[in-house]
């Protein structure tokens, strides 16, 4: 079994756990951006919504269990995939110790070069997103339980708005390099999938994105209100 | 052509170096790049200054010697050319032109331009052969390999070792050097009973020796003066998690 540990070790084994965790990001991602839809379909709908995800998994599961066990699935791939980043970029700081005076990009792409950043933009959001719609102590008007009300007041305010809609445009572009980016970490490749990897990138970054950013705008716009 | 240089020098491999400036003048637009380095070093020893010291062998882009990064790119501004096969007509009258070595601190600087690439060596050592017998020489087409598997092969192993993949990612990171050499071995059929075990030991001498890891930015591709795609990196990644996980001979 001490392959095991010498994979976790190794800079590609590393890899593979933060393609493997973002893969299962990425699917979360999709699913709440999903989840959030609701919102559009009044006050009723999304609590409700936001009550059955206790239910799941019933009658096997008792109230509440599959998020229990989602959540600490969420937490265990969020930290390996920040310890393997951690780990690899000061690999990587070590193997260019000294820069270059001049370098000039051929190839990387703004998304490229700045998952590093983005990731911790999105850890950082991740946090106040959660002490604002989860626990609500960020949230000046928090009522337990009725997420729609939390969610529409939340976005009266247009600078919580703007920087729920910041964070969406650093979650896309993390999205866009990652999302073709594990498949070629993983593996998998070929001339026919090679030439659909980066399309599905764009299109389900543009799908969570757009679908995300869709709730504070239309709630600025007056489009979806207190009132349902 | 009238060109201002600027040009890594460092007296030896734990010498302070820094980028100094020369002028090179009167150069013609048919040199290569290596031909005008020639001119300035000429003019610097009637000068009684120390050379620049570069690396440099067949001068036809085929021994991987002659590496440096010019302007921010590894080989200079041609796609598919090594810095020997450059031409000073990719060039303006009156340019400024930023020269200096491969900066990986596996490819320590050993005098100005010159690094010392024995790590790509020690990679091959661990694996970049093949060593079960394969019997005599054979009729020809009695082994059969898809014409795909053959074209892919020889594409990997036009890899002439240079290191341009290395200097160009930003992460100092071998996996495409490592990739092609890994794939026009396990490609074909002399390859296949080594080709997870070669797999496991060429990654581990790599990840022994300096070099970072693959963020998937496509910089090395970029720059490859022999075009190695990075389809070869996908191909070692799946390589390598089969070596882990699903080789009958790893225990």
């Amino acid at each position: 079994m001490s392959w095991i540990i010498g994979f976790f070790r190794s800079a590609m084994g590393k890899k593979a756990v933060m393609a493997v965790t973002g893969v299962m990001l990425f699917g979360f991602v999709l699913t709440h951006m999903v989840g959030n839809l609701k919102l559009y379909f009044g006050p009723e709908k999304i609590n409700a919504y936001a009550e059955g995800l206790r239910e799941i998994g019933a009658p096997l599961l008792s109230h509440g269990d599959a998020l229990l066990i989602a959540r600490l699935g969420l937490i265990a791939a969020v930290v390996l995939h920040i310890w393997a980043a951690t780990s690899l970029t000061l690999v990587n700081r070590r193997a260019r110790a000294q820069g270059y005076a001049r370098k000039s990009p051929q190839a990387a792409t703004y998304a490229s070069r700045t998952m590093r950043y983005g990731g911790l933009i999105i850890l950082a959001f991740v946090v106040y997103h959660l002490m604002h719609f989860t626990w609500g102590n960020v949230h000046g008007d928090f009522v337990p339980g009725d997420v729609y009300h939390n969610v529409v007041s939340g976005f009266q305010n247009p600078l919580i708005s703007g920087f729920y809609i910041l964070a969406q445009l650093a979650l896309g572009l993390h999205l866009y390099h990652g999302l073709w980016s594990f498949m070629q970490t993983l593996g998998l490749n070929g001339p026919r999938l090679n030439a659909l990897r980066q399309p599905f990138a764009a299109t389900f970054t543009a799908i969570v994105v757009i679908g995300n950013i869709s709730l504070p705008l239309s709630v600025l716009a007056g489009f979806v209100t207190l009132h349902g | 052509m009238d060109l201002t240089l600027y040009v890594w020098r460092q007296a030896g491999p734990d010498a302070a170096g820094e980028m100094k400036r020369y002028e090179a003048q009167g150069m013609s637009p048919d040199m290569s790049f290596l031909e005008m380095l020639d001119v300035v070093n000429e003019r610097l020893i009637l000068e009684g200054e120390e050379p620049i010291v570069f690396e440099h062998d067949c001068r036809e882009g085929i021994c991987g010697a002659c590496g440096m990064v010019i302007n921010g790119v590894a080989h200079g501004p041609q796609r598919a050319t090594t810095t020997c096969q450059l031409h000073m007509r990719q060039f303006n009258d009156g340019d400024t032109i930023y020269i200096e070595p491969w900066r990986s601190t596996a490819f320590p600087v050993l005098r100005d331009l010159m690094v010392d690439r024995s790590s790509f060596d020690r990679i091959i050592e661990a694996g970049g052969y093949v060593s079960v017998s394969t019997g005599s020489a054979r009729d020809a087409n009695e082994i059969p390999v898809p014409k795909a598997d053959a074209d892919s092969a020889m594409d990997a192993a036009a890899c002439i070792g240079c290191g341009a993949c290395v200097a160009a990612c930003p992460n100092g990171a071998a996996q495409l050097f490592t990739s092609a050499k890994v794939a026009h071995l396990g490609l074909l059929p002399q390859g296949q009973p080594e080709r997870l075990s070669r797999t496991r030991a060429m990654v581990a001498v790599m990840e022994d020796e300096a070099f970072g890891s693959c963020t998937n930015h496509r910089e090395c591709e970029a720059v490859c003066p022999k075009q190695i795609s990075v389809d070869y990196i996908a191909r070692l990644n799946r390589d390598y998690l089969k070596a882990q996980l699903l080789d009958p001979n790893a225990k």
